[in-house]
């Protein structure tokens, strides 16, 4: 599993309401990048377009991985909803995928990764039984089953509470070690810790900023994270400001 | 449930008292409203008649519900698969609604007979579209994030209906076979009154028409009560299949 860089080039509307103008994103191989912005900006979009989904707008560009070979069917996709079905037990939620796809889990794997979530004693238990922070890292051991070496994340942190959202960080950039991740956000304070790679999202277009050089995940309390964070949230301010 | 069965147990038994007082003070003959007290005796004394009718009524509502709900489903699952088919039958439904049902069951006994299989189709037809409806409805309304991470799980269109739409549509399709419990007895009973030789409401008829209103109220509340131990069944087994499809 090589993960590729990913690159998007383009525009999008809706109809003839540009979603986004013609910008060109870059996701280095094997490295976070955080895509901050503004509600309404089409980050969303940009990342539905990137998972090969049908974001309900018309996208005129290209996405390409350096590898030559398709992104397609090697993206994984997280969301702030954590998608678990209802009527499934945590273990067959984390195997939902061969279950819709009719293949055989891999229960002994699916196991290991509730285990590596810290959910080891909560295989058969229901997902209405479970807090958020629970569910939440259920997606990520789903999303983990896939396998997938690139990981597409919307928001999926912004719904828990300051604690599970830092544990989940924790969690997330240890067990998605290697993949290309693109995360977006609209926390400055968490592009701040966890992006390698931080691209701001404007009207005006896409800004590339260089975060601190510490490796991933950064201390909440180093002075470079804080200062690094105001200096995203005010860009995002005069942004909002201008409009 | 359980907690209002002693307020609708009071409520019962108010409505019965004012029934006699008001038959008793008006001197209303028997063969025009009898009291509850003549209704219970007609209920005793005919004891075995009304349970031999009834059986056959509740065997016309059983099989009407496992068809009906059965063509149902079916219809709904076909409709919510191809468009092409949804947007050929979606009208084709409407207007078999628009149809009083009524109306047809002259039609249906000459076709299918004075026995079981006229009541049975009349209550098949009389069920089918609410269980159609109201699955469908539920299984166009997946929440979109499911289909999105079943499109990113590469998953068959095959496997997405019955793995993932189908389930979750189980809500929708309780509402449905809730309203089928109470329409089913409805179209039994439409079909005996409009020919037929056993059945409550060939019995009502008879009764009737004989000036037997005692029992002809004694098959009425039998009928009734029959559809409210359905209702309760239906959705005490809904309720229990379907509290874990429910919860998000």
């Amino acid at each position: 599993m090589k993960a590729p860089a990913i690159t998007l080039e383009g525009s999008a509307s809706y109809g003839a309401v540009p979603v986004f103008d013609p910008l060109k994103f870059e996701a280095p191989a094997g490295a976070w990048t955080c895509l901050l912005g503004s509600s309404g900006v089409g980050k969303s979009t940009l990342l539905r377009l990137s998972a090969g989904l049908d974001a309900g707008v018309i996208f005129d560009g290209t996405i390409s991985c350096n590898d030559g070979a398709p992104l397609g069917a090697r993206a994984a996709l997280m969301l702030q909803s954590d998608m678990l079905l209802p009527w499934l037990s945590i273990l067959q939620n984390v195997a939902l995928g061969a279950r819709l796809r009719g293949e055989k889990a891999d229960q002994v794997r699916a196991k290991q990764l509730l285990n590596d979530v810290g959910l080891a004693g909560f295989a058969q238990r229901m997902p209405n039984t479970l807090s958020g922070g629970q569910r939440q890292r259920v997606a990520l051991a789903r999303t983990l089953m896939e396998d997938r070496p690139v990981m597409l994340l919307d928001e999926p942190f912004s719904a828990l509470d300051a604690k599970n959202r830092a544990a989940m960080q924790e969690l997330s950039v240890r067990l998605f070690s290697g993949r290309t991740v693109v995360l977006v956000t609209h926390d400055p304070y968490e592009a701040a810790r966890l992006g390698t790679s931080v691209v701001v999202m404007t009207k005006a277009g896409l800004q590339v900023l260089k975060p601190p050089a510490t490796p991933v995940i950064r201390a909440y309390d180093s002075p470079d994270v804080m200062k690094f964070a105001t200096k995203l949230l005010t860009l995002l301010h005069n942004e909002s400001g201008a409009t | 449930m359980m907690r209002s069965f002693p307020k609708m147990l009071l409520v019962g038994v108010a409505v019965l008292i004012l029934w006699q007082i008001l038959v008793m003070l008006l001197a209303l003959p028997v063969y025009i409203l009898p009291g509850p007290i003549a209704v219970g005796l007609a209920l005793w004394n005919n004891l075995a008649l009304i349970a031999d009718h009834a059986l056959v009524t509740l065997i016309e509502i059983l099989a009407g519900l496992v068809f009906g709900v059965s063509l149902g489903v079916a219809v709904a699952i076909i409709m919510a698969w191809s468009s092409p088919v949804r947007a050929l039958l979606q009208p084709l439904l409407i207007f078999s609604q628009a149809i009083p049902i009524f109306a047809l069951a002259p039609i249906l006994t000459l076709w299918f007979g004075y026995g079981f299989g006229s009541k049975i189709v009349m209550t098949l037809l009389i069920i089918f579209f609410p269980v159609a409806s109201a699955f469908f409805d539920g299984l166009m309304r997946t929440r979109s994030d499911w289909l999105e991470l079943a499109q990113i799980m590469r998953a068959p269109p095959f496997r997405v209906m019955f793995y993932l739409k189908v389930p979750a549509a189980m809500p929708s399709l309780a509402s449905g076979l809730n309203i089928a419990a109470v329409y089913a007895p409805i179209g039994a009973v439409i079909g005996e009154w409009v020919g037929a030789s056993r059945g409550l409401g060939y019995l009502m008829l008879l009764a009737n028409g004989r000036a037997k209103i005692d029992l002809m109220f004694a098959a009425l509340i039998v009928l009734v009560v029959m559809t409210m131990l359905l209702r309760a069944a239906v959705h005490v087994i809904s309720n229990k299949v379907l509290s874990r499809y429910i919860q998000t």
